[in-house]
């Protein structure tokens, strides 16, 4: 059913503190939108929990990224064009502004926001599993107060997440500490542009002496919300990467999600996709520190 | 739901439509598409999915390529809009509609607006596209008709003339 816009009101104070202000009033009432890639589809279908929508889309206080000597803060409503422009953040987290370059095409990248990404918590981003690998921590908002979180503790089930009603995210904050690890992304999916994973992997590792110093992987589309593969990480830590130690970790990662059939897959390919993917994760690491030697 | 809710007041939104300036009184929640195409009787701009995958309401709002099906119109409210309506200057073509003319780009037409607005885009951003760079420009645009190539190859030749801009 196509929703009437007679019956929405969309509020655009245009500062970030009188967003807060509005959301105190009457916290779970207002519905913000930014980039409108994920709100405006629901409510084309009529499918949006709210009638009152409150814009959020290019606040100035939303739309900065700020490097510190120890991190990157990057604004919730920077898009993924901002993202894949910025030097430091294509540098240092080329997780993530690869991930970016997979999210639709130029013109969703043009208007989807990293925040919105957050707040939608669809296990299918293409960010989020980089967030995850790099320990993203959030700063959220509200008209009281400021607090801060770590990014692996922010979903809690399929599409919830800790956010409070009068809250929004203002930041992602993004430690530089992983600049010298080895980094390797990977989607799967029908097609590269405009279509959603069927399973997609972020991973970050070093290699001390030819063994696992530092290992952190997570995935997308394999659970009900983005996935860090901690037992995975686990096995391959502090060991040699040999033709044993690929398929037990591919054996752990296969073992270690809980992924569903749905449109766009079946539990028994991401399976098989997931340790996979470990598996070439593995053997590239392998390769890129025997170069580095 | 079994009763529809009241409506909400219209307001007046400026827009500047290839370089005019227009008021139009709207809900602010009307997609920026259907303004166009309704209100201002800009047909030219299309509606395929109007979920954001197919590209065919492309137009650039301040020279940045969106979808318009995605855009509440208050959200574009004094800014520039582009529309494929905007790119001829009178009867001449603009380089990349006469392209895609000569090199069978454009078929059923559904998809051509849209494309040639993400080409315009492209080339305002890398005037000599690449191949890879074309296809990536294109890449949130969906064509039934062509299978791409004529397409590409139209833009790479608005790319070698340095016709784009």
């Amino acid at each position: 059913m196509r929703a009437r816009p007679a019956e929405y009101e969309l509020a655009a104070p245009g500062t970030l503190s009188a967003v807060l202000s509005l959301l105190a009033q009457e916290p779970g009432e207002w519905l913000p939108i930014a980039g409108g890639t994920d709100v405006m589809v629901q409510y084309c279908a009529g499918r949006l929990p709210s009638r009152k929508l409150v814009s959020i889309w290019n606040l100035p206080e939303l739309r900065r990224i700020e490097v510190t000597p120890n991190e990157v803060r990057v604004g919730a409503g920077c898009t993924y064009t901002d993202l894949r422009q910025h030097e430091i953040v294509s540098r240092e987290f080329v997780l993530l502004t690869t991930a970016a370059g997979w999210t639709g095409g130029i013109a969703n990248q043009n208007r989807g926001t990293l925040g919105g990404n957050v707040i939608n918590g669809s296990p299918a981003a293409d960010s989020l599993p980089a967030l995850l690998v790099y320990e993203a921590e959030l700063i959220l908002v509200s008209a009281k107060r400021e607090r801060r979180l770590a990014y692996g503790d922010f979903h809690t089930d399929y599409r919830k997440t800790r956010l409070a009603p009068d809250e929004l995210v203002q930041s992602i904050c993004l430690s530089r500490r992983f600049s010298e690890y080895y980094a390797h992304a990977r989607k799967v999916g029908a097609r590269n542009a405009q279509a959603i994973s069927k399973v997609c992997l972020a991973a970050l590792g070093r290699l001390v002496e030819g063994a696992v110093d530092d290992v952190r992987l997570a995935m997308g589309s394999v659970a009900p919300v983005p996935l860090r593969l901690r037992e995975t990480e686990r096995v391959v830590r502090g060991r040699r990467i040999k033709a044993e130690l690929i398929q037990l970790a591919s054996k752990t990662a296969a073992a270690e999600i809980r992924p569903i059939d749905d449109i766009r897959s079946t539990a028994r390919y991401r399976e098989a996709v997931a340790g996979n993917l470990v598996a070439e994760f593995l053997e590239r690491l392998s390769i890129a520190g025997r170069q580095h030697e | 739901m079994s009763e529809s809710p009241p409506n909400r007041a219209k307001c007046e939104i400026s827009l500047q439509v290839n370089g005019k300036v227009v008021a139009v009184r709207t809900y602010p929640m009307e997609r920026l598409l259907d303004v166009l195409r309704e209100q201002l009787g800009l047909t030219g701009t299309k509606e395929g999915c109007g979920e954001g995958e197919c590209g065919s309401c492309s137009v650039l709002v301040d020279g940045v390529l969106v979808n318009s099906c995605l855009v509440p119109v208050l959200q574009a409210k004094d800014a520039k809009i582009t529309t494929i309506e905007g790119l001829a200057e009178g009867e001449r073509l603009h380089a990349l509609q006469q392209a895609f003319l000569e090199f069978g780009g454009a078929q059923c037409g559904i998809c051509t607006p849209g494309m040639i607005l993400a080409a315009f885009h492209l080339l305002s951003k890398s005037p000599q596209p690449t191949t890879e760079e074309i296809r990536e420009g294109l890449s949130g645009n969906l064509c039934r008709c062509t299978g791409y190539a004529q397409i590409v190859e139209a833009v790479a030749e608005v790319g070698r003339r340095g016709a784009g801009g």
